[in-house]
């Protein structure tokens, strides 16, 4: 199949003549693009650059460093295991957890309601696909400290900063909120799944309707994404979620785009506003991962890229994740 | 981080079902979706996101052997 793609891509991008620019939102999709060489088998006017959909890489160095200062007050926390090494003004998580501190470290979201568990701070990340686990452990009275964010909005930004001339969509994240937020974009679109042929025919689809100009939305992911995604899931965030103008790493402050609790009793940067309101951040200026996010350069152009910044000791949130973190996956596949 | 894994219940009592990943058998929560002993679903950080059919998620399966 893929080849067949791969043929019709070379005859499309011939036709369209000129230089298009494809963002691959999700962090899972520039995992596969990368492991595949998908960007090296393109027409070299087709260009995919990576997106905004790494949920370690957009938290605010703000956001980490409240966790940390939490931990370090003697609170007890837990977060998924891809927050704790992401590096805060004053350490990381793992660190904390190092030095005493008591973090636990969590796979699924349930863990929380264990006994042992359940009077921790919740370091809820992530997009629409894992914030129903938060809206239901919210539900179950768990207190969390949320740094969620929704997709659409910092697409939006993009598309008004960035040349971008589709965008390939989430497909998990369309699994929870449905097909019909990304129509507002109005921008050539196609919802994919993870599988490189998935990807490959992801790029053709774009290909045409970038080519004959529609601003549409093709759900080429349909045995997952509904036209109305999950409306159980949805309904728990709208009862226990609410908006607000969340801060992005590289994106800065964008209005509208995260949710938090609608529980104060239960929404920890209130809770704990006394220990928060001294926190001080600082992030490191060599660090390029703010323009990484946003497609403006690679993780090659980063200085810091591969020499003192590694998996090992990373300096950056975009090379602490190998799965979706576009340095962190330049550096395993040795490709930036 | 939004990587889902395809399994198949087992079993389910309340709001939690056994599932079966190939051999390997886990709980997850089932409360957002209305899942049947037998049907194939989608697990993301210990809940069930979605329902699949069976064929789909064979190939699913071999995505995540192809990302190992």
């Amino acid at each position: 199949m893929t080849n067949k793609y791969l043929k019709k891509i070379e005859q499309i991008a011939k036709e369209i003549n000129k230089e298009v620019t494809i963002m691959e939102v999700c962090g899972g999709h520039t995992n596969t693009i990368m492991k595949y060489g998908i960007r090296d088998i393109l027409p070299k006017n087709v260009r995919l650059i990576s997106g905004p959909g790494c949920p370690v890489c957009v938290t605010a160095q703000k956001d980490i460093d409240n966790m940390v200062a939490l931990a370090k007050s003697g609170i007890s926390v837990a977060s998924y295991g891809d927050m704790m090494h992401v590096p805060g003004t004053k350490g990381s998580l793992a660190k904390a957890k190092e030095q005493g501190a008591d973090v636990a470290i969590i796979y699924s979201a349930q863990e929380m309601l264990k006994t042992e568990n359940k009077n921790r701070v919740f370091f809820g990340i992530g997009f629409e696909t894992t914030t129903p686990m938060t809206a239901y452990l919210l539900e179950h009275g768990i207190c969390v400290y949320s740094a969620h964010k929704i997709m659409p909005p910092p697409m939006r930004a993009i598309t008004t900063e960035t040349k971008v001339d589709g965008f390939i969509d989430p497909g998990h994240v369309s699994c929870i909120i449905g097909t019909k937020f990304w129509h507002e974009l109005n921008v050539p679109q196609v919802i994919c799944g993870f599988k490189k042929d998935q990807l490959i025919r992801a790029v053709y689809k774009l290909l045409v309707l970038i080519k004959d100009q529609k601003n549409e939305v093709i759900n080429d992911y349909n045995e997952v994404v509904k036209e109305t995604g999950n409306l159980k899931a949805r309904e728990l965030i709208r009862k226990n979620m609410k908006l607000y103008d969340a801060e992005w790493r590289g994106l800065g402050e964008i209005s509208k785009s995260g949710l938090e609790p609608k529980n104060d009793n239960l929404n920890a940067k209130i809770k704990y506003s006394s220990i928060l309101r001294d926190v001080k951040s600082f992030s490191n200026k060599a660090c390029r991962c703010g323009e990484i996010i946003k497609g403006i350069c690679s993780p090659n152009d980063c200085p810091l890229f591969g020499k003192v910044c590694t998996p090992q000791t990373p300096m950056g949130a975009c090379m602490v994740s190998e799965t979706e973190g576009a340095c962190g996956i330049a550096y395993k596949y040795k490709n930036g | 981080m939004c990587l889902a894994i395809p399994g198949k219940v087992e079993s389910i009592k309340g709001e939690n079902a056994i599932i079966d990943y190939g051999g390997i058998k886990k709980s997850a929560n089932i409360s957002f979706i209305d899942a049947k002993v037998g049907e194939w679903v989608l697990v993301h950080v210990g809940f069930a996101i979605e329902k699949v059919d069976e064929k789909k998620a064979k190939e699913l399966y071999n995505l995540l052997d192809e990302n190992d």
